[in-house]
């Protein structure tokens, strides 16, 4: 878990925003976010459906809806991507970026081989010969654990389960051996046995390959124990960043908490009453002034209302978070 | 005590030796396999498994709401005194009085271009209320899951969240006062916020009308909160079932151990060490002999390929299809505290 010395950020985003226009006035889809991954390390990035967890992701790869304006730097690997001409900085993020999306189904092409289909990126990005490329392919399905990888190779994506073709999407993520990968709820669809091996299949290429990663998730559960640090995201803004642990161990932002107490425990016996949260997140036409949870957080004081509260750090310089009244700190326990 | 049978004495519900088949394209395909359990009044049996393990199917044979041109059954399904499978289905649609089926996506069960007051009458109108008395009902099921008619008259169900969608559809349930709910993946779809609201209502639901719910789901912490029993299942047969405390602590299938070691558990002390672990399903179409999880099972030796295990109790009382069944605690289950 220590930072090696060698490592620098892989990405970085400083004062990033979204917005989008819609029927009822602009949308404020993300707002301020600063965060930086280094080399190597793993970012769990969480937060209920509309948070903009996915926004986030598609703004930084270029892939946002037509009509997204984002503002703020995004650096990959120490370059400004707002500074690259867009065939430039797709063929840059080609190349450093792989990415998994929860749905294989509507990402990989029903008509076409799946080891074709793997090849793809790698000869456009890498400008790979055929024999090269479907050599690249073979190995990685064998690597991500398909049996009979050269028979694979020709088969089309209905001949496999949904985990199998997780599988295949994280191959094909990885055949221009990216820098970083990204899983944006890859493992959402699947059963909890076949989610546990995709996830330990990521975290076995992560650390083989050096890589860093974002694995993007509504579970909590999906990124404990397997990030360095975690962000969590509410109506578009980061309200807490930290180590993982620490987060987990000591939540102070009052919504981490209520997401942490509304989910049952393996350890609590039957027909334990959970916490809810009541209310609905905010409307991103018409923001809140104040704290984005002001109008559902039981701690919230009229200063919630009016202030929008700033990051800032607590004992653990890295953990940070964005609330006015936040958790007391627990004491670390040798 | 053997956990095969209800908590208490009054079993409202036997399933004895179900089977159900499906024919696709020729071949035919056993989805649920000899399976046996009892339900109590006011009493909660979870259900968990993969996906295509079984789950659905046994609900929906239970209220018989499988399709009939390509299924078979088999077995006996009774509700009090009554042999739910030989009814005819006029018979079978007053039944639906007391037994009621909700599913995971609630809006693809619901007419979208009917009012909200509308939809949760609907079973009223299939059992031919006066419209008088359906108002009332739908009144008192849409105050249970905390609507007001007043507030929500005249909505159309795209009008709702997810997580009110399925508030709706428990209230569609709760107006014909079952005494039985099936509920299907019924918070698989929900942010974690609103899961909670939905399983806290359905638990209070319980409580005040002494409820019975059969549970499915894929999620072992939800069930863990909400059932007093759970049954697991691999492949169309029960390899497990028994109280919570029995299956969570002890668990003595190696398929259970499988399914709880999965579990995503929030644990700020853990950092989990992959496993390089792959899953092989074995054929649906033609299962191998002997014990149906063998390919995947740790335990497994010569028997296990030789003899299907029958269900047997197992030391801590619950029971178990399993030759080599376990007996020590499950790891890491007493000390793993989530937060
Ligand atoms: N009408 C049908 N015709 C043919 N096969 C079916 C039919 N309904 C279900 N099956 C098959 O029966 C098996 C059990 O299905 P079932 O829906 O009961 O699974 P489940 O445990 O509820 O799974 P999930 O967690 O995915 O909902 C699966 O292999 C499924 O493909
Ligand atoms: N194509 C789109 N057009 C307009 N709004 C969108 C679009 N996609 C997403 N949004 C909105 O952006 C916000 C964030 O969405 P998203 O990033 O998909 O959330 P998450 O992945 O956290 O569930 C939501 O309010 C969503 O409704
Ligand atoms: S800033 Fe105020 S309203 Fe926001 S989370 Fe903190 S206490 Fe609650
Ligand atoms: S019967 Fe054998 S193969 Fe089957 S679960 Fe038990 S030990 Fe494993
Ligand atoms: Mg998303
Ligand atoms: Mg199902």
């Amino acid at each position: 878990m220590d930072a090696t010395p060698a490592s620098h950020p892989i990405l970085s985003c400083k004062a990033m925003t979204c917005e989008m226009d819609s029927v009822s006035g602009p949308l404020q889809i993300l707002q301020d976010i600063n965060f930086s991954l280094d080399t190597r390390r793993a970012l769990g990035i969480v937060g209920e459906s509309g948070a903009g967890k996915s926004m986030l992701i598609k703004a930084i790869m270029g892939i946002a809806p037509r009509g997204l304006r984002t503002k703020g730097r995004i650096e990959l690997d120490g370059q400004d991507l707002s500074a690259l001409k867009p065939k430039q900085r797709a063929k840059l993020i080609g190349r450093k970026v792989g990415i998994v999306f929860q749905n294989p189904m509507s990402s990989l092409n029903p008509f076409v081989q799946i080891g074709r289909q793997i090849e793809e990126a790698g000869c456009i990005h890498l400008g790979m010969s055929k024999a090269e490329a479907r050599s690249r392919a073979i190995e990685l399905l064998s690597f991500v654990g398909l049996p009979d990888p050269e028979d694979c190779y020709n088969y089309y994506p209905h001949q496999f389960s949904g985990g199998m073709k997780q599988r295949i999407m994280i191959a094909a993520a990885l055949i221009c051996q990216p820098d970083l990968l990204i899983a944006d709820e890859a493992t959402t669809a699947l059963d909890v046995t076949v989610q546990k091996e995709v996830l330990d299949l990521l975290q076995t290429i992560q650390a083989q390959r050096q890589m860093s990663m974002i694995l993007v998730s509504h579970n909590l559960g999906v990124v404990a124990g397997r990030t360095d640090e975690i962000l969590v995201l509410y109506g578009g803004n980061v309200v807490e960043y930290g180590p993982t642990s620490e987060v987990f161990r000591n939540p102070r932002h009052r919504y981490t908490e209520a997401l942490l107490s509304a989910m049952p425990a393996m350890d609590q016996p039957a027909h334990t009453r959970l916490r809810t949260i009541p209310g609905q997140p905010p409307n991103l036409a018409n923001r809140p002034a104040g704290c984005p949870f002001a109008p559902r957080c039981p701690s919230a004081q009229a200063k919630c209302h009016e202030v929008m509260p700033a990051m800032s750090a607590g004992v653990h310089p890295s953990h940070r978070f964005a609330c006015h009244f936040p958790l007391a700190e627990i004491a670390h326990v040798q | 005590m053997s956990s095969d049978i209800a908590l208490n004495d009054e079993i409202i519900l036997e399933v004895r030796n179900l089977s159900v088949s499906f024919s696709r394209g020729g071949k035919e395909m056993k989805a649920v396999d000899d399976v046996s359990f009892s339900v109590a009044a006011g009493e909660t049996l979870g259900l968990v498994g993969e996906s295509g393990s079984g789950k659905t199917t046994i609900g929906r044979a239970i209220l018989r709401l499988l399709p009939d041109a390509n299924t078979k059954s088999e077995g006996a399904v009774r509700y009090k005194k009554t042999y739910l499978n030989t009814l005819s289905s006029t018979d079978m649609r007053h039944m639906r009085d007391r037994l009621q089926m909700i599913f995971q996506d609630p809006l693809s069960s619901f007419n979208p271009r009917r009012n909200v007051e509308d939809i949760v009458a609907e079973g009223l109108v299939i059992q031919g209320k006066p419209a008088s008395e359906r108002k009332s009902r739908v009144e008192a099921a849409l105050s249970a899951v905390g609507f007001d008619l007043a507030t929500v008259a005249g909505r159309k169900p795209h009008q709702f969240s997810g997580g009110q969608c399925q508030r709706i559809a428990i209230a569609r349930s709760l107006a014909v006062e079952p005494e039985l709910i099936v509920c299907d993946e019924p918070v698989a779809s929900l942010d974690v916020s609103v899961q909670a609201q939905v399983i806290n209502l359905l638990q209070d639901i319980r409580e005040n009308r002494n409820l019975a719910l059969i549970f499915i789901s894929h999620d072992l912490a939800v069930v863990k909160n909400v059932s007093d029993r759970v049954a697991v299942l691999y492949m169309g047969r029960i390899v497990e079932i028994g109280t919570g405390p029995q299956i969570y602590e002890r668990p003595a299938h190696p398929y259970t151990r499988t399914l709880l070691e999965a579990v995503p558990v929030v644990d700020a002390t853990r950092k989990i060490e992959p496993d390089g672990k792959r899953t092989v399903m074995p054929s649906r179409n033609r299962p191998q002999g002997g014990c149906a999880f063998r390919s995947r099972c740790p335990r497994a030796t010569q028997i296990c390929a030789e003899t299907v295990p029958a269900v047997t109790p197992a030391p801590r009382g619950q029971m178990v299809a399993c030759h080599h069944p376990h007996d020590e605690p499950a790891p890491g289950m007493a000390v793993r505290t989530q937060r």
